[in-house]
């Protein structure tokens, strides 16, 4: 090799043309690809290579769902399980944000229910469903109640976490200005708590949407579970897809809400996500 | 009563003996480890006088910042004698510029610069006139809806000071406020910090571990060291302000006085070591 010629090294005329492609085909591709899916299906459906008992086409699906939302009953068993979620939630959260913040800010309370609140949430809610049956009866209540011990769990978990892993120099700052100790509580501890708060509404969102469902497959003659469960019984099996695909649309509107609430309410939290 | 009077006070109360606000008799400070006792500082002896703008210098882990834990009220000395000046009226003893950030992330620039102040109750239009006078003063008027996630590091660290400022205290604590930041930045501040307080008149202890830092801004230099740690020397700084920093730099003297002190600091921490 000739020790006097320098190699070149060429330049390149893309300066991010071709990243910028691929970006808008990644982003096409995402929106269309459920699209295709659900295509994929009517096709495999109607050349019969899927039995429609059980897998049936989307458009039949559309059908059910258009017959179902029409004659209210579709509304109907929304509109009861949203009120189960909603009334379970207040009566699990407020309790949970409550008893959450005393924990976060008394250790010596902290280390005696800790453990407590440890060893009973692993427990699946719907095992307890019974015992709670038996206690409040097989009305509304009990699934307020089913669907409030399930929230009450993630938000005391998040409230102290949320609490206690405040960073110290704020509280330094408070006790430097003297702050008085309810000041402190509403001025510092909340505020610095409130986006491990949030994410405990995220959690508690979805977990009462699935405990919800469970006890409204077992023990309820209304609600969306109510739906799906009952119309599997009676091999409305349309039915049941249309409870299956509202109980995902449920559970996708819950997260994207949270998720813009977040982003409108707590900007300074969310700013150094994705 | 107006914090920043419109008139630039030029001449420095020289020969005026000013009444001492804080001060340390054989202060020490000792702390409980898992390896057993820890102490801190020993026999540490300081007055400070009112308006005076004192830097306490020394290296890292020779006892400066638990001190200003105990100035600051957030901990307690163990041995000796601290006697402080109590404030007339509602005025606070002393506020706190921390290291770290500090600054409130759940506040914009102008609620947290109002923080202190509305702890106190104080009336609103005379918080809103004090934080639009202090907001100037740091050069953040442009910037007060703004939150700290959206401000640079150097903007944080103005926000805490305007802060500090107006709470309106006795005393001003500032533990290596500048250090998280890069040079050009340093030397804005510490010169903007030097206007302030000399528009204020307030009395400040300004810890640091830089020798530069500790000679521009202060009247006095509190040279800090050993462990146990202790005053190893009380230099009273000759330069008349208002001070340049590359016209100070330049000087014969200033060079001088660098070296005597950053032989002491090299003792310091020998002794530290041994």
């Amino acid at each position: 090799m000739d020790k006097e010629t320098l190699t070149e090294i060429p330049a390149l005329a893309d300066i991010g043309q071709a990243e910028l492609r691929r970006r808008r085909l990644e982003r096409m591709l995402t929106v269309a690809s459920p699209f295709l899916v659900l295509f994929a299906w009517e096709l495999v459906v109607r050349a019969g290579m899927l039995d429609s008992r059980i897998f049936p086409a989307p458009s039949m699906i559309g059908e059910t769902f258009e017959r179902l939302l029409l004659s209210g009953e579709l509304m109907a068993h929304l509109s009861i399980s949203l009120l189960r979620i909603g009334a379970g939630f207040l009566i699990g959260a407020i309790p949970g944000v409550l008893l959450g913040t005393a924990m976060g800010l008394s250790p010596l309370l902290r280390a005696i229910v800790a453990p407590i609140v440890a060893s009973l949430y692993p427990i699946p809610k719907i095992a307890i469903f019974p015992m709670v049956m038996a206690l409040c009866g097989i009305g509304e209540l009990s699934k307020y109640m089913l669907v409030g011990i399930a929230v009450f769990f993630f938000m005391v978990i998040n409230t102290y976490t949320g609490v206690a892993s405040l960073d110290r120099i704020f509280w330094d700052v408070g006790r430097s200005f003297r702050v008085s100790r309810m000041r402190r509580l509403l001025t510092i501890a909340l505020p610095g708590a409130l986006p491990m708060i949030a994410a405990g509404v995220r959690l508690s969102l979805g977990v009462s949407l699935l405990v919800l469902v469970s006890a409204e497959f077992v023990g309820a003659k209304s609600g969306i579970g109510y739906l799906v469960w009952n119309s599997w019984q009676i091999f409305d099996v349309e039915a049941m897809y249309v409870g299956i695909v509202v109980i995902g649309a449920l559970g996708w509107i819950f997260f994207a809400g949270i998720d813009e609430l977040e982003r409108r309410f707590l900007p300074w939290a969310t700013a150094n996500r994705h | 009563m107006s914090l920043l009077p419109l008139e630039f006070e030029t001449d420095a109360p020289a020969d005026a003996i000013q009444a001492p606000i804080i001060v340390l008799e054989k202060v020490g400070k000792r702390f409980l480890t898992k390896a057993g006792e820890y102490e801190a500082f020993a026999d540490f002896d300081l007055t400070i006088r009112e308006g005076e703008f004192v830097c306490l210098l020394g290296p890292s882990g020779c006892g400066k910042t638990s001190l200003l834990r105990i100035l600051a009220g957030l901990d307690s000395h163990n041995s000796g004698v601290l006697r402080i000046r109590e404030p007339k009226g509602d005025k606070p003893f002393m506020s706190v510029v921390f290291q770290e950030n500090s600054i409130f992330p759940w506040l914009s620039v102008r609620d947290n610069v109002a923080y202190g102040l509305r702890s106190r109750q104080a009336a609103s239009a005379m918080v809103d006139q004090r934080v639009d006078q202090l907001l100037e003063t740091v050069g953040l008027t442009g910037f007060q809806r703004l939150y700290p996630h959206q401000l640079s590091g150097g903007m944080k660290q103005r926000v805490s000071i305007a802060r500090a400022f107006a709470n309106d205290p006795q005393l001003l604590l500032m533990d290596e406020p500048f250090s998280a930041l890069d040079e050009q930045n340093r030397s804005l501040l510490q010169e903007e910090l030097l206007r302030i307080w000399s528009l204020s008149g307030k009395t400040v202890l300004f810890i640091t571990h830089s020798i530069d830092e500790a000679l521009f801004l202060g009247d006095r230099v509190v040279v800090m060291g050993g462990r146990p740690g202790h005053v190893m020397a009380d230099i009273s700084v000759p330069f008349p302000r208002p001070r340049q920093q590359y016209a100070l730099k330049a000087s014969p003297a200033y060079g001088a006085l660098v070296a005597e002190v950053a032989e002491l600091i090299r003792l310091a921490m020998q002794v530290s070591r041994a």
